[in-house]
C-alpha cells in the first residue's frame, strides 16, 4: 500500500492520541478524569508507535483505499451521507429511504441503465422493500420516526 | 440439573416460534456472502427491544448458532464462505459439489453442525455453572483485570498487528468514557450535542460492523458474485448420517478443537474450523483425500465452527467478559433488557439464562432440520446483488439505530463511527477490539474507581491492584497473550520476508 495513506491514517489516529491526553489531563474535576487518564497515556504511546512506524516504512498490515476502491466508493458514501445526516430527519425515514434505496440501487446494479425493464424492477424492489420498513417499524414495532413528506 | 426444569419454557408458542424465525432466517442471512454472523445479531438486536429479555434472547442466539451453519450453504455451493468460520468448509465442500456430492455435503455439513453445536451447548450448560460460583470470590481488582484482559487478548489475538489491535481495544475504551462521569457528573469528550449521553452500545454495534460493510459492497462498484450455484441432487439422508458415524475421528476432533478454542477468547470459528480441518488431515488415513472432496473435511470443519458457539458464551455469561465479537453484541442484548451477566444472571434470573441456553440446544435440532430444506433458498439469496444487500443493510442501520432511544444523534454516531471503522480497518485496525474495549469499559472504570477508594482505605494502589494470587495470574494472562502475539506476528513476517526475498 501506499506509504503517504499509512502515514495520514495512523496520523490521524495520533492526532485523536494527542487530544484525548491533552484533554484527560488538563479538565477538571481531576478524579472524573483518572481513568481516561490511564487509557489515553497508553493510547497516545501506541498512536506514537504505529505512527513512527508509518513514517519509517515499516506498516505492513492494512491494504489501503486504491484508487478504484475510492472511485466505486464515492457516490454510495455520498448517499449514504446525504441521506442519514440530511433527508432522513429532513424527508421522512420512509420517503428519504425509498429516494436513498432507489438511488443506491440504480447505482450499483450491474444490469444495464438502458433497458426499461430494469428500471422498474429496481422500483418494484424498492417500494416492496420499503412497504416491509413500514410494515416492520411502524407496525409491529411501533417506532415513531420523522416524517416529513408523505409518510 | 437446574437447566432441566426450564426446558419446558423453550417451547412456549412465541419462544418456539422465535427460535424457528432466528433459525430458519439466521440460515438464510449466514448463506449470504458479506453478512457477517455478528452483523446479523447487531441488526436483530432492535427487534428484541418489544420482546421479553428471554424472548430477545432466544432470537439473538438461534441467528448467531444458524449464521455460523448457514454460511456452510455458500461455502459449498458457491466456493464463497457465508462467514470467516466457513473457510475451512469450502476446501472439500465445493469440490465435493462439483463432483455431483453437494447434497451429500450439505447434509453432512448440518449434520456435522448439530453434532458440534450439541457438545458444545452442554459444555456450556456443565461449565457455567460452577465459572459463575467462581466468579462470586471476584473483587474489583479482579474485575477491573478481567475487563482489560477482555480487550487486550481480543486485540493481540484477533488482529493482524498486535499493536493496531490493542491500539483499536484503547480507542474503544476510550469510546466508553464519553459522556457524564457517574460519580462527579463531569462532562468528558463531549465536543457534540449527540454525545452528551454518551455512545450508545447498540447504535455502536451497529455502526461498527454493518456500515464498513456496506461501504466494502460500495467500494467493489457494478459488480455481481460472479458465482454459479451448483445445482443439488437428491441424497439419502439416512445414508449422511451414516457417513457421519462412520467418521467418528473427524466427528470427534472436529468437536472437541471447536470446543477448546471457543472457550479461549477472541480466538474465533475461523481458527476452529481451519485447525480442525488440520489436525483431522494429520490422523486420516486417507490424507491424500483432503482438498479433492473428502467427506472428512466438511464433518471436522462444521463440527469445529459450530461447537464453538457454546462454550464461546462461557467467559459471557460467568464472568462479564464476551469471548468473541457476536459475544460482545449478545451481551448487548443482555444490557439493553437490564441484565448483567455473572452469578447475578444465575441466582436472579435463572429463568432468563437457562432459557437462553436451552433454546441454543433446541436450535441446534432445528437448524439440522431446517438447513436441509433452506439450503437451496439460501444459495439464491446468496446471489442476490451486492447493490440490493449494501441498500438493504444501510436501510437497516439506519432504523435500527435510531429506533434505539428515538434519536438522531444515535444514527449520526452509528453513521459516523461505521464510516471511520471502514477506514481504519482498510489500515490494519480491528473492530472487534474496538467493540469489546467500548462494552467492557464501563465494567474496567467501576471497578478500577471502586479498587481505588478500597485501596486507599487500606493497602495503597499498587498493592492492591497489583499483588495477589489471582491479580498476578490475570496480568500473566494478559502479558502471555500479547508476547505470545506478538511472537507470532514477528516470524511470519520473518517467513514473509524470507519468502519475499526467495521471490
Amino acid at each position: 500500500m501506499n506509504r503517504s495513506q499509512h502515514i495520514l491514517g495512523s496520523g490521524l489516529v495520533f492526532a485523536v492520541g494527542i487530544w484525548v491526553t491533552w484533554v484527560s489531563y488538563t479538565q477538571q474535576p481531576s478524579e472524573a478524569f483518572l481513568f481516561p487518564r490511564l487509557i489515553a497515556s497508553v493510547f497516545l504511546v501506541l498512536a506514537g508507535w504505529t505512527f513512527g512506524k508509518a513514517v519509517m516504512g515499516l506498516s505492513k498490515v492494512g491494504s489501503g483505499v486504491s484508487r478504484t476502491m475510492f472511485l466505486n466508493m464515492v457516490p454510495g458514501l455520498a448517499v449514504m451521507l446525504v441521506y442519514v445526516f440530511w433527508a432522513a430527519k429532513a424527508l421522512g425515514f420512509y420517503t428519504a429511504t425509498a429516494i436513498g434505496f432507489f438511488i443506491l440501487l440504480s447505482l450499483y446494479d450491474p444490469a444495464p441503465h438502458s433497458e426499461g425493464k430494469t428500471w422498474i424492477r429496481r422500483a418494484l424492489i424498492t417500494a416492496v422493500f420499503v412497504a416491509v420498513m413500514y410494515g416492520l417499524f411502524a407496525k409491529l414495532l411501533s417506532v415513531y420516526t420523522p416524517r416529513e413528506i408523505l409518510f | 440439573m437446574e437447566f432441566i426444569y426450564y426446558f419446558g419454557d423453550v417451547f412456549s408458542p412465541l419462544s418456539f416460534l422465535l427460535l424457528l424465525c432466528g433459525t430458519i432466517g439466521g440460515l438464510i442471512l449466514g448463506a449470504t456472502p458479506g453478512l457477517s454472523p455478528t452483523m446479523a445479531v447487531a441488526l436483530l438486536i432492535p427487534f428484541t427491544f418489544h420482546l421479553e429479555a428471554v424472548q430477545g434472547l432466544i432470537l439473538l442466539g438461534a441467528a448467531y448458532t444458524s449464521t455460523v451453519a448457514g454460511g456452510a450453504v455458500s461455502a459449498i455451493l458457491l466456493k464463497i464462505p457465508g462467514a470467516p468460520a466457513n473457510i475451512a468448509t469450502t476446501l472439500d465442500g465445493h469440490k465435493m459439489a462439483k463432483q455431483g456430492q453437494g447434497a451429500k455435503a450439505l447434509q453432512l455439513s448440518f449434520l456435522a453442525s448439530a453434532a458440534g453445536g450439541i457438545f458444545g451447548v452442554l459444555l456450556l450448560i456443565f461449565l457455567t455453572p460452577l465459572l459463575a460460583e467462581w466468579a462470586l470470590a471476584f473483587g474489583p481488582s479482579h474485575l477491573f483485570w478481567l475487563a482489560i484482559l477482555g480487550v487486550t487478548v481480543i486485540g493481540s489475538l484477533d488482529s493482524a498487528s498486535v499493536v493496531k489491535g490493542l491500539l483499536s481495544g484503547c480507542m474503544g475504551l476510550w469510546l466508553a468514557t464519553i459522556g457524564f462521569d457517574d460519580i462527579m457528573g463531569a462532562q468528558r469528550f463531549i465536543f457534540h450535542p449527540s454525545l452528551g449521553g454518551g455512545i450508545n452500545i447498540i447504535a455502536a454495534l451497529i455502526g461498527l460492523f454493518a456500515i464498513p460493510q456496506v461501504l466494502t459492497m460500495f467500494a467493489k462498484g457494478r459488480r455481481t458474485t460472479g458465482a454459479e450455484v451448483i445445482e443439488v441432487q437428491k441424497h439419502s439422508v439416512l445414508d449422511a448420517t451414516r457417513e457421519l458415524f462412520r467418521r467418528p475421528r473427524a466427528l470427534g476432533i472436529g468437536t472437541i478443537t471447536g470446543s477448546i478454542i471457543g472457550l479461549i477468547p477472541g480466538v474465533g470459528g475461523q481458527i476452529a474450523g481451519l485447525v480442525a480441518y488440520d489436525q483431522t488431515k494429520k490422523f486420516s488415513s486417507e490424507k491424500e483425500k483432503f482438498g479433492k472432496g473428502h467427506s472428512e473435511g466438511v464433518i471436522a470443519a462444521e463440527a469445529a465452527n459450530n461447537a464453538m458457539v457454546g462454550p464461546s458464551l462461557v467467559p459471557l455469561l460467568t464472568l462479564s467478559i464476551p469471548g468473541s465479537p457476536t459475544a460482545a453484541v449478545l451481551l448487548g442484548g443482555l444490557l439493553i433488557h437490564g441484565i448483567f451477566p455473572g452469578s447475578d444472571l444465575f441466582d436472579n434470573h435463572p429463568d432468563v439464562a437457562w432459557t437462553f441456553i436451552n433454546s441454543m440446544l433446541v436450535g441446534q435440532v432445528l437448524m439440522c432440520l431446517f438447513g436441509l430444506y433452506v439450503a437451496g433458498l439460501a444459495a439464491r439469496v446468496a446471489q442476490v446483488p451486492q447493490s440490493v444487500m449494501a441498500a438493504i443493510v444501510l436501510a437497516l442501520s439506519v432504523f435500527g439505530a435510531y429506533s434505539v432511544q428515538s434519536s438522531m444523534g444515535d444514527v449520526y454516531v452509528m453513521a459516523c463511527l461505521g464510516i471511520g471503522m471502514y477506514f481504519l480497518e482498510r489500515f490494519g485496525f480491528s473492530a472487534a477490539p474496538l467493540v469489546l474495549g467500548l462494552i467492557l469499559g464501563p465494567i474496567a472504570e467501576a471497578n478500577f474507581i471502586q479498587g481505588g477508594m478500597i485501596a486507599d482505605a487500606t493497602v495503597g494502589k499498587a498493592s492492591y491492584f497489583l499483588t495477589g494470587g489471582l491479580n498476578i495470574i490475570l496480568i500473566a494472562v494478559v502479558v502471555a497473550s500479547i508476547a505470545y502475539s506478538a511472537w507470532m506476528e514477528l516470524r511470519s513476517r520473518r517467513y514473509t520476508t524470507k519468502e519475499e526475498a526467495q521471490a
